[in-house]
């Protein structure tokens, strides 16, 4: 590990340089020597060194915090450890205002050195760490990573691209599991707050006050419970975007407290009174037909503009059948690899079950289906009969009609009518529904039906 | 090549060397022989600190060595430094013929306590495998209790065993190996 941080040590006594970079080789590092600032910056051009011990006074030519300015123009990310005498030391303090991670005073503690050297490096280890994920999570979350060849799709990703860097509030509208998240995601990964968080907001899953404290934070005492300043994700998300996926669902009182925040970009903690200001970019997804809900005074018209600002929909799964090879490739190969299954692909005959299929949950049903398939798969190919259980409802949702009764009646009557299809067979009417026999046997229990 | 070459530089006791001769011996798998004393170069003495740089001491090493020599190892008792550091326990050329060590920081004196002979012979020995170590291109290891770890004060001397690692052991027994052929 410590060879891929290579050390320079720049000082204009041979000595000083020879003995100092012995003693750093000793620890396993990688060291070079140079006898004057030029020198420096000639192998500063050429290696990235993780430090650079650089003397203070170096007489004729360039001078320590010279060298160091230089150095800092080519490789910006070296940490530079200024040496200096008791005679200089005032000098040195100004080099760190000039941009020098640290000064020592020679001659030092070994003790000192050693933990500085390995205190700076860890540091740098985090920091190329972070890097390595960031650039993981950017590569994972960019356009090419949404699977299409369907042409409205690819016009989709186009204008995700055109939008990525600008402030707009955009809209995602589409049916659950279409994939609003992963759309956010690419405009949020692609645009120029990459670097900054991405906040994702579930609307639907709180409630007003509960969803209030999350969205702009609290201050303590505003509530039982809230034993200090919280911040909200608004305040988290500053910099980056925020994901306010089910935007159809907030309550009028928080659809006017977010319309103030997109019209004036601050907000008030909950229980305070001190205005925060923020620079949040704001993505909303919903899969209800907003403006249907601003005619029916569900949902503030007002609101719905500012959200609507750039308006992105996403087809159904059904819309877009050519993608469903695509995807289910995509699954196959990365489900199975998860789950540690030997699965090779799927079958033509397979294939063409699965795009005749209504996916009424979209894309992750699809993901589902093809995971369940690949958990049960015997052999190294998905075939028709991995996926037999999904043939027997094809179009299903089509002409589906709720029923106006109970949903355990209607639990109950659908167990009731897997078990006569299936002769009583516990496991193969198990299957039929999707879930297991245990649960099947409990479901049983519960409604008294004797098998 | 004729193996380690011992040299005392300046006073050193008898019994130190003996020590020192016997852990050599342990180690390495080539003779250790008996150089006659030198004395301490001059150029060495830093007036302002009272120490002696290190360096200076290494190349007259290097220097009076035969050159057959597979390494030369200085034992001094005068308190070494460089100009960065403070002091030294001992220092090596890595993966190079020569290494110093001192005795001077690894007497119980020195810290102001009763004089401990025991003591002085484990802390000579773990900073003689040290310094060896490094001349065959071993560096500082993780392990606290390894010679080959990095002691910056005289309490990290004193966790260490007077032997190597595993895996430094069994690196030092790959190096020699690769020389022997020579010696």
């Amino acid at each position: 590990m410590k060879k891929s941080w290579p050390i320079l040590v720049v000082d204009d006594e041979e000595v000083m340089c020879e003995s100092m970079a012995a003693w750093l080789r000793e620890d396993g590092y990688r060291v070079d020597t140079a006898s004057n600032g030029q020198a420096a910056l000639g192998l500063a051009k050429a290696a990235d060194y993780a430090i650079c011990f650089i003397d203070l006074k170096m007489p004729g030519g360039m001078d320590g915090i010279e060298t160091m300015m230089e150095i800092h123009k080519t490789r910006p990310e070296a940490s530079i450890i200024i040496i200096t005498a008791y005679a200089t030391v005032d000098t040195a303090i100004q080099a760190m205002k000039e941009g020098a991670q640290e000064y020592i005073v020679k001659p030092c503690n070994p003790q000192e050195i050693s933990m500085l050297v390995s205190r700076i490096l860890k540091l740098k280890k985090l920091q190329s760490e972070n890097a390595i994920l960031r650039k993981k999570i950017t590569r994972q979350y960019r356009h090419h990573d949404i699977i299409t060849k369907n042409p409205r799709m690819e016009e989709i990703l186009g204008l995700t691209q055109e939008i990525a860097s600008l402030r707009s509030t955009a809209l995602i509208r589409g049916e659950s599991g279409t994939g609003k998240e992963l759309v956010a995601r690419a405009i949020h990964f692609s645009g120029n707050r990459a670097e900054k968080p991405f906040i994702i907001v579930s609307c639907a899953a709180l409630t007003e006050t509960l969803l209030e404290s999350e969205l702009f934070g609290y201050e303590k005492g505003a509530f039982t419970g809230a034993n200090g300043q919280a911040k909200g994700k608004f305040e988290l998300a500053d910099g980056g975007t925020i994901f306010l996926d089910e935007i159809g669902d907030i309550s009028p009182k928080l659809q006017a407290d977010l319309l103030r925040v997109l019209q004036e970009r601050c907000f008030y903690r909950v229980g305070g009174n001190a205005e925060v200001e923020v620079d949040v970019r704001i993505i909303a997804a919903t899969n209800k037909n907003l403006a249907q809900e601003v005619q029916q005074g569900r949902f503030r018209e007002d609101l719905y503009y500012r959200l609507n600002v750039i308006e992105i929909r996403i087809p159904p799964l059904r819309e877009r059948r050519e993608d469903i090879p695509l995807l289910a490739e995509h699954f196959v190969q990365r489900i199975s690899s998860e789950l540690g299954k030997d699965i090779s692909g799927i079958s033509a005959a397979a294939l063409k079950l699965l795009i005749a299929h209504d996916w009424a949950g979209n894309v992750r049903e699809l993901e589902n289906v093809i995971e369940r398939a690949i958990v049960t798969c015997r052999n190294g190919m998905l075939d028709e009969q991995d996926f037999s259980w999904l043939q027997r409802h094809p179009g299903a949702s089509q002409n589906w009609e709720v029923p106006e009764i109970a949903l355990d009646e209607l639990e109950r009557r659908a167990i009731v009518a897997a078990l006569e299809r299936k002769h009583g067979n516990i496991k193969e009417a198990s299957a039929a529904l999707g879930i297991d026999r245990s649960t099947l046997y409990d479901k049983l229990k519960r409604y008294e039906i004797s098998h | 090549m004729n193996g380690l070459y011992l040299v005392a530089v300046g006073s050193v006791p008898e019994k130190a060397l003996e020590w020192i001769e016997g852990a050599a011996a342990e180690w390495l798998p080539f003779p250790i022989r008996r150089l006659p004393p030198l004395s301490i170069p001059e150029a060495a003495y830093d007036t302002k600190r009272g120490q002696y740089q290190s360096v200076e001491i290494m190349k007259m090493l290097a220097e009076s060595a035969s050159r057959d020599a597979a390494r030369v190892l200085g034992v001094t008792d005068v308190d070494l430094a460089i100009p960065m550091l403070s002091f030294l326990f001992g220092q090596a050329q890595l993966d190079g013929p020569v290494a110093v060590v001192s005795l001077c920081r690894l007497h119980q004196e020195f810290y102001g306590l009763p004089a401990d002979e025991n003591l002085l012979r484990e802390r000579t020995v773990k900073e003689v495998l040290h310094e060896l170590g490094h001349t065959f291109g071993l560096v500082h290891c993780s392990e606290p209790t390894c010679a080959m770890s990095l002691a910056t004060h005289i309490e990290l001397v004193d966790a260490k065993d007077e032997q190597y690692c595993v895996r430094c052991g069994m690196q030092l027994v790959r190096r020699c190996a690769a020389l022997e052929g020579e010696v």
